[in-house]
């Protein structure tokens, strides 16, 4: 076990150093303009825009320039090219609102598509079942942005039930105002997993609901509530648990990067979509390289766990 | 006992008795490929989304016949000062605060114009033409990348299988929308020319590829994982104890029996990658203006949202539509073919 979790780790940083070494030449092999001549501004003299290669170390070898910004990233003096401010500083300011937006919105699609995956398997084949199926195929069908605007236009411009777009603090409004901005972005986020968890969850159930031990459990006469919670929906649960670590690990490191901007959430994925049209290399280097990390993080955890709970899991 | 007609999917509650069930009716000597044409034949809810996905590609290669000979124009010709006639009333395509003209219902401007007095309904058939011709054409990419990949790696194994497969460890940890939007903005600056290959700044096949490469790890592992199985088969032995060599078992031998495979995951494909192209043309990496694209377009409308919903509305239905088309035919073709198959793919 140990060794496992050791060539994982390893593993992990082979896998980061690759990511970021890719992410480093998007950037600099193919020609997206010189970025010393883009801070330097329209009015600017040759001499200036030399001094500014100079200063930002645009005039070193290519893996001179990797080592400076990872140097830059590992010691958090890593600064924007188009607003000198510190990239660390800025995501420190964005990680709570984007981690509010992805912890809220997977716990609402984690509940709602276990209630409605194991409601769809037990009325397997009614009417009840054929709607929620339809719905569900709808969920996942729709780009989050569009649901997002549309939610914000009639909800929140039309009805005025809810706010229009942005983020209160908790600290700021309290918590009422906080989950009452929140409540629309979540609800847009959770739409397509909801769709998606509650799907596989139900077809899950009616494969282990045909299952020996299921079986045997209805034999002893145990009721069939029982039945369906401590010995069907618990086994069913177990690939919904980790589906929904890597999901929330995609969520974090940059699916929520739609949901954000469309609701002017202000959190890390926005940051990038703002950096990324100023072509501002350095916070699309940081982002990206946080967002592996968490993906990559929860992938391993996500692993471990799995060979934890289920001793017939091969360590490779 | 559970019935064998599936629906839209399988609404059996004993899946694996009723395909047992079926396999007995069909008379001895039926090939699998025509249980599942059978299968997907009585599956009617399938059947008809997939007519429906169909007529939205049929009636967006009409594009170019509504714009000559209804709405007489093109996507790109801006009449932002003109003034049309609608039952006899004279109006501004583009009124003077900005608003533009919403749904005539006429052959001119069916759909409204946008801000720049360009008609709705011409930008709808030919972002519609872009969407499906970025979302077919990158699904192939993908398919033809992820057969090779998973084939080499998993046939040869060695060297090369830790080579691809440490490459695919690289691409998932990789945020896939972050990738995309990067790579987007980046080759829409001036391009990029590899060898023969080059892209042009704004060129439809930016986002192609992109999308293509995007999904190229979560098919390719699948396929990698059933070709480490098909190896150990028997005919397969059989075929290299006769001489053959490793390309001709790989295509003659292995490749058939990927097919179903392959094709379960093409219409699902198709519809992941028209969703990803909606969401990088939203963010500016995907089609480049004044080419239209369904996402393109919703992006342009949201701003105008409080005084022209029109705008977001018509694109989003026609993109909803296609996706859910070819998500509930996909369902059903993995019903007909592999109804056991577990398919998921990240957005």
């Amino acid at each position: 076990m140990a060794r496992f979790i050791v060539r994982r780790l390893v593993g992990m940083v082979l896998v980061l150093f690759a990511v970021s070494i890719l992410t480093f030449l998007i950037f600099n092999v193919i020609p997206n303009g010189d970025p010393a001549v883009r801070m330097a501004g329209k009015n600017s003299t040759p001499a200036q825009i030399e001094q500014i290669r100079k200063e930002w170390h645009f005039d070193e070898s290519l893996p001179q320039q990797y080592l400076f910004m990872m140097k830059q990233i590992f010691t958090g003096k890593l600064v924007s090219y188009s607003d000198q401010t510190n990239v660390w500083e800025q995501i420190r300011m964005g990680l709570p609102r984007t981690f509010a937006l992805g912890i809220g919105a997977a716990i609402l699609w984690m509940t709602l598509g276990i209630i409605l995956g194991l409601y769809s398997a037990v009325r397997a084949g009614r009417f009840s079942d054929r709607v929620l199926t339809v719905l569900a195929l709808i969920g996942i069908s729709m780009p989050v942005f569009w649901v997002g605007a549309l939610m914000n236009y009639y909800l929140g411009y039309k009805l005025e039930w809810f706010p229009n777009g942005g983020y209160v603090e908790i600290a700021q409004g309290g918590i009422g105002e906080w989950l009452y901005h929140l409540i629309l972005p979540w609800t847009a986020l959770a739409i397509l997993f909801i769709g998606v968890y509650s799907r596989i969850l139900r077809s899950n159930i009616l494969d282990t609901i045909n299952d020996d031990y299921v079986r045997t459990a209805r034999a002893k006469g145990i009721s069939e509530r029982r039945v369906m919670t401590r010995h069907v929906l618990r086994n069913s649960l177990i690939p919904i648990v980790t589906l929904w670590g890597l999901d929330f690990g995609l969520v974090i490191a940059g699916g929520a990067v739609l949901t954000e901007s469309v609701f002017d959430l202000q959190g890390v994925g926005q940051y990038f979509a703002e950096a990324i049209g100023r072509l501002d290399v350095p916070p699309v280097m940081a982002v990206t390289l946080l967002g592996a990390v968490f993906i990559v993080v929860l992938n391993t955890v996500v692993d471990i766990v799995y060979a934890v709970l289920d001793p017939r899991i091969r360590l490779g | 006992m559970a019935s064998t007609d599936s629906a839209a999917t399988d609404f059996s509650d004993d899946l694996p008795a009723a395909i047992a069930a079926e396999e007995r009716h069909a008379p001895a000597g039926t090939g699998p490929w025509r249980i599942a044409l059978r299968r997907l034949r009585r599956n009617k809810v399938a059947l008809a989304f997939g007519v429906l996905f169909l007529v939205l590609v049929a009636v967006s290669l009409a594009a170019p016949i509504w714009a000559d000979e209804v709405a007489h124009t093109t996507p790109y010709q801006n009449r932002i000062a003109d003034t049309i006639t609608i039952d006899g009333e004279e109006r501004n395509i583009v009124a003077f605060d900005g608003v533009p003209i919403g749904p005539t219902w006429h052959g001119e401007y069916f759909l409204g114009a946008d801000r720049n007095g360009r008609d709705v309904m011409v930008r709808l058939l030919y972002g519609g033409r872009n969407s499906l011709l970025i979302g077919i054409g990158a699904s192939i990419i993908t398919m033809v990348f992820a057969t090779l990949l998973g084939l080499l790696s998993g046939f040869f194994g060695g060297w090369l299988d830790w080579i691809i497969s440490r490459c695919f460890d690289v691409m998932w940890a990789f945020p896939v929308i972050l990738l995309g939007v990067a790579l987007g903005v980046s080759l829409n600056i001036s391009g990029i020319t590899i060898g023969p290959l080059s892209l042009k700044s704004g060129s439809l096949w930016i986002p192609t590829v992109i999308i293509g490469i995007a999904y190229v790890v979560y098919l390719a592992r699948p396929i990698r994982g059933q070709v480490l199985a098909l190896r150990e088969k028997e005919f397969v032995e059989a075929a290299r104890a006769q001489g053959m060599g490793p390309w001709r078992i790989m295509l003659t031998e292995l490749l058939p029996n990927l097919a179903s495979t392959l094709l379960v995951f093409f219409p699902l494909i198709v519809a992941n990658a028209i969703l990803l192209e909606a969401a990088l043309s939203f963010l500016g990496a995907g089609v480049q203006p004044p080419e239209p694209s369904w996402g393109l377009m919703i992006s342009e409308g949201i701003e105008f949202l409080t005084s022209a919903p029109h705008l977001t509305i018509a694109p989003g239905i026609m993109l909803v539509l296609t996706v859910l088309a070819l998500n509930i035919f996909g369902e059903g073709v993995r019903d007909a073919l592999d109804p056991r198959a577990k398919i998921r793919l990240e957005h």
